[in-house]
């Protein structure tokens, strides 16, 4: 047994680098619907009240606020609870911020099932569907501090709107602290060769533990560590398909429209393999805290490996 | 019921949530504490539901719009026997059927799952519809936060509920004065209340949310102006009831510690009528 990791909330690593950020240019400005406590905007608060800007309890004008800024200059950052976030104001993101093409970072705050016992209202586990469906909306789920920091330093420089879903769910440090991050880009977490494992946002470490479980039983899985849900790594994906022959992905989402469901579109059309998608099954949660619910949910390292083995024994 | 039958109750389901918020570690205890004098009046002496039968379809109709404060909404209805006593003690513990947030596929006496805001208001709008269509005599009443009022959905209903001429439907305001992160007045103020209220078609009445008789007249059947909904602003404290809740914005959702919980019990306890 390794000692175990220091855990990290990832909104801190976000607000380090919005306020660097703002502090090197006036024109970024956060916006946020009574949610100062819980997107972390304290101290942006306190160090530039003018620039932070709080429309109240009401998300519809949160995005549409957003992208009327961004037209008359600003840098917004708009955050919100992901659920409400994405989920109430679906539309604007639609036609005021991806059709318009606003340069607006929509900052989606404790998603996946991260407000655990608040219930199905305040789980964001459908964000990823919703707006991988849409053009010009890059959807980005960073998988510890390192990445969250990276691709939040990413987004300010990105000229266009763009997802980032960020969780308050303790994570360990899994990428170096030089890690870069490119848009598209999966990274490789660990190699592996007798099946690929696919994971992004609170999962990546859950799979990696997974890993560790399966080499003891003698099989080498693969970790992918895929922020971005679109654009996607296509020739990751289609060369874990051809190298390893089995794909299990892994998301704090539910099972329909997700990462899984992002994967197999590219499997099915280049590099049909046995595969298995984990995530929330379609239904509305049952009280529990986050971690709970995702162990309940079979995204236990033990309940991933398990889904593993099965997996590989599917391989022709 | 008698009034100081009600101030007892209400002085139990206080004490019940603040050992339920304490014991679960979590909750939204400032909203919870300016609610229960609403609720109690409306579950004691109001409300026209009914345990044995909560689908009765001649029941008046309640929804919380303010989810988040759905622990004193269990223990109002443990209280009205709608779920046993004993089950407050599994709030938001796992698989319990009382979380964050009422769920109505489970807890019976829940019209509509509410917790993200601004959704009570036209879904009531829609029961209150539906009763003046059948020509029914059931009554529909909301409850919303004042900081939730900010939600333009709340507008839009407030529009149809005028529209439509809803007279047997009444929205109470918790006018708390604060929200989730500062006051409401700081945030994106509301004020003023009334005559936004009676501008949009509504029939209007101000009353201290803490008062156990003047909730009780306000909500009598003999208020009901013909022909407009009913918008009733009640001014209430965050945190009534605990001193060193009362108006700090802290305690929208901080949990007491040992001592603070101590502290408040007491201070209920003497309160006792
Ligand atoms: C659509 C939506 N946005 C944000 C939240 C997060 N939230 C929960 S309670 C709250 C403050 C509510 O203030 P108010 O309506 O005044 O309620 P009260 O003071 O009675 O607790 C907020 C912002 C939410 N539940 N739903
Ligand atoms: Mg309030």
């Amino acid at each position: 047994m390794t000692a175990p990791r220091q855990l990290h909330d990832c909104r801190d690593a976000f607000t380090a680098v919005l306020e660097a950020l703002a502090a090197a240019n006036p024109d970024v400005v956060a916006v946020c619907n009574d949610s100062v406590g819980s997107s972390k905007l304290g101290g942006f608060r306190d160090q530039w009240p003018e620039r932070l800007i709080n429309v109240g309890i009401a998300e519809q004008n949160l995005v549409g606020v957003g992208a009327g800024l961004a037209n008359g200059g600003k840098l917004p950052f708009v955050c919100g609870a992901s659920c409400f976030l994405t989920g109430r104001a679906l539309e604007q993101i639609k036609a005021d911020i991806a059709y318009s093409n606003a340069n607006v970072k929509l900052c989606g705050m404790s998603s996946g099932m991260a407000y655990g016992e608040l219930g199905p209202t305040h789980h964001s586990i459908e964000d990823f569907a919703w707006l991988r469906a849409l053009p010009n909306l890059p959807v980005i789920a960073p998988c510890d501090r390192i990445e969250t920091a990276a691709a939040t330093r990413f987004a300010a420089s990105y000229d266009g709107p763009l997802f980032l879903r960020l969780s308050r769910v303790g994570v360990p440090d899994l990428l170096p602290a030089d890690h870069e991050f490119a848009l598209g880009k999966a990274n490789l977490l660990r190699v592996g060769d007798d099946l690929t494992i696919i994971a992004n946002g609170v999962l990546s470490h859950r799979a990696l533990a997974a890993a560790d479980l399966l080499a003891a039983q003698g099989l080498e899985a693969r970790v992918l560590n895929m922020a971005t849900v679109r654009p996607l790594d296509d020739e990751a994906i289609i060369r874990a398909a051809a190298e390893t022959g089995a794909l299990l992905t892994c998301e704090e989402h539910t099972v329909f429209g997700g990462l899984g469901s992002a994967v197999a579109e590219v499997v099915v059309r280049h590099r049909p393999v046995p595969m298995e998608i984990l995530g929330v099954p379609g239904i509305f949660a049952p009280t529990g805290s986050a971690n709970f619910l995702l162990d309940e949910f079979g995204l236990s390292p033990a309940g991933i490996a398990q889904s593993a083995g099965r997996l590989v024994a599917r391989k022709g | 019921m008698e009034a100081h039958q009600l101030r007892a109750i209400a002085n139990r389901i206080r004490r019940r949530d603040l050992q339920a918020v304490f014991e679960a570690g979590a909750g939204h205890i400032g909203g919870e504490m300016s609610v229960i004098d609403l609720l109690t009046v409306l579950y004691f002496h109001v409300l026209n539901v009914d345990p044995n039968a909560p689908r009765d379809p001649q029941r008046d109709r309640f929804v919380l719009s303010k989810g988040h404060t759905a622990c004193a909404l269990y223990v109002t209805l443990a209280e009205a026997g709608f779920l046993p006593k004993a089950e407050i003690s599994t709030f938001l513990q796992p698989h319990s059927r009382l979380n964050g947030h009422p769920n109505c596929t489970k807890v019976p006496g829940v019209e509509t799952n509410t917790g993200p805001l601004g959704h009570g208001l036209p879904v009531a709008v829609g029961m209150a519809k539906a009763a003046q269509l059948d020509g029914a005599a059931w009554r529909t009443f909301v409850l919303t936060g004042d900081g939730e009022m900010q939600e333009g959905s709340n507008w839009e209903a407030a529009m149809a509920a005028a529209q439509f001429g809803l007279d047997n439907l009444t929205l109470i305001i918790d006018h708390n004065r604060f929200q989730q992160g500062a006051s409401v007045a700081g945030t994106n103020n509301l004020a003023p209340i009334p005559p936004r209220f009676e501008a949009f078609g509504w029939a209007v009445a101000e009353i201290d949310g803490h008062d156990i008789e003047a909730i009780i007249e306000a909500l009598a059947p003999a208020a009901r102006v013909p022909g407009k909904p009913k918008c009733i602003v009640a001014h209430t404290n965050k945190g009534q009831g605990i001193s060193f809740m009362r108006d700090r914005v802290e305690w929208h959702h901080k949990v007491p510690n040992r001592e603070q919980y101590e502290r408040a019990r007491q201070e209920l306890e003497e309160a006792m009528p």
